[in-house]
């Protein structure tokens, strides 16, 4: 072959495509669907059956007691610390679109005090509950305690907690 | 104590072993000592003609009028004479069986509501007695003479 009339004069290396990250919706299991009745395994409110209303984008499953039934706010909870019962509530006329991620993180004002309560010593913060999450939650739950009445014994339900007896195999239970 | 069930031609067996285990199926022929041939009906109970070992089988008290290697046809006719689907469900052993089965499938939610159930049923019972002003009676046996302890 002739040598081409031009050339660089310096060897060009091939361009690399551009490795695009992929951000795949997260990966939720398939008996959980928004409106299941979850059992929450650990954290603070462990044994509590709680409602699931969406899976967040980051994976979490964003649940509500509801707060007047169990006492379980407006929370984010992750999907491998929860067993997912078979029962379901109808959650067609709750709006929780408005409610993502960026709702349940720390403000910039909390990071600052906690930098100067860190060289100020031991003195336990009161956690604060802001009327906009008081607000938001009794929105939500006016729609889903509507739900929850329609099922007989459904409230009942959801108050009670999840306790393992001395008979009871989880392995064979279904859920 | 005699033996009343027998291993038979026209005895109805529960099959307790193996990919049938559950199902009924009406001993057709011997074979020898250790196995014999079985069949459904298989419309009836889904379990196919086939060789069977006893010691996967569990006799019944139900027999079934037919001769040795009944066909499948004859055999469900003899069924649907004897009545013997039936029997077999309103038996008490067909009935644990298939509380047992319901039990191990209940949800969460039906547990909860079983659990309910119970404690109502369990005032309903102790508001009975107090009405009746009885108290449950209990023998202590742990004596040489036995004593009778009211609760």
């Amino acid at each position: 072959m002739q040598t081409p009339r031009y050339y660089p004069a310096e060897d060009l290396k091939p361009v690399k495509p551009v490795h695009k990250v992929k951000q795949n919706p997260p990966r939720v299991r398939a008996s959980i669907s928004p409106g299941t009745v979850l059992i929450l395994l650990a954290g603070r409110f462990r044994g509590k059956r709680v409602v699931c209303l969406k899976a967040l984008e980051s994976g979490l499953l964003l649940v509500s007691g509801p707060y007047k039934i169990n006492g379980v706010p407006l929370r984010r909870v992750n999907q491998a610390y929860v067993i997912a019962t078979s029962t379901s509530v109808d959650i067609s006329g709750v709006d929780v679109k408005s409610i993502t991620d960026k709702y349940f993180s720390r403000t910039s004002d909390e990071k600052k005090e906690k930098e100067e309560e860190f060289f100020m010593g031991d003195a336990p913060k009161q956690a604060v509950v802001t009327d906009q999450r008081k607000a938001d939650q009794q929105k939500v739950d006016a729609a889903l305690l509507k739900a929850v009445a329609a099922v007989p014994m459904l409230e009942a339900y959801l108050a009670a907690q999840f306790t393992l007896s001395s008979s009871d195999k989880p392995h064979l239970m279904k859920f | 104590m005699p033996f009343t069930r027998y291993v038979e031609v026209g005895r109805v067996v529960l099959i307790n072993y193996g990919p049938d285990a559950g199902k009924l199926g009406t001993i057709i022929d011997i074979v020898d000592q250790n196995k014999c041939l079985i069949d459904g009906p298989a419309e009836i109970t889904g379990v196919r003609r086939q060789v069977i070992a006893y010691k996967r089988i569990a006799l019944t008290d139900l027999t079934v009028k037919i001769q040795a290697n009944a066909r499948d046809k004859t055999l469900k006719k003899a069924w649907a004479d004897a009545d013997t689907l039936n029997k077999w469900e309103s038996s008490s052993w067909a009935k644990k069986l298939a509380a047992k089965k319901k039990r191990a499938s209940l949800s969460d939610f039906d547990r909860f509501k079983v659990m309910v159930a119970r404690k109502q049923k369990s005032e309903i019972i102790a508001k009975k007695m107090a009405e009746l002003d009885l108290t449950l009676v209990a023998v202590d046996c742990s004596d040489d003479a036995p004593n009778v302890v009211a609760i």
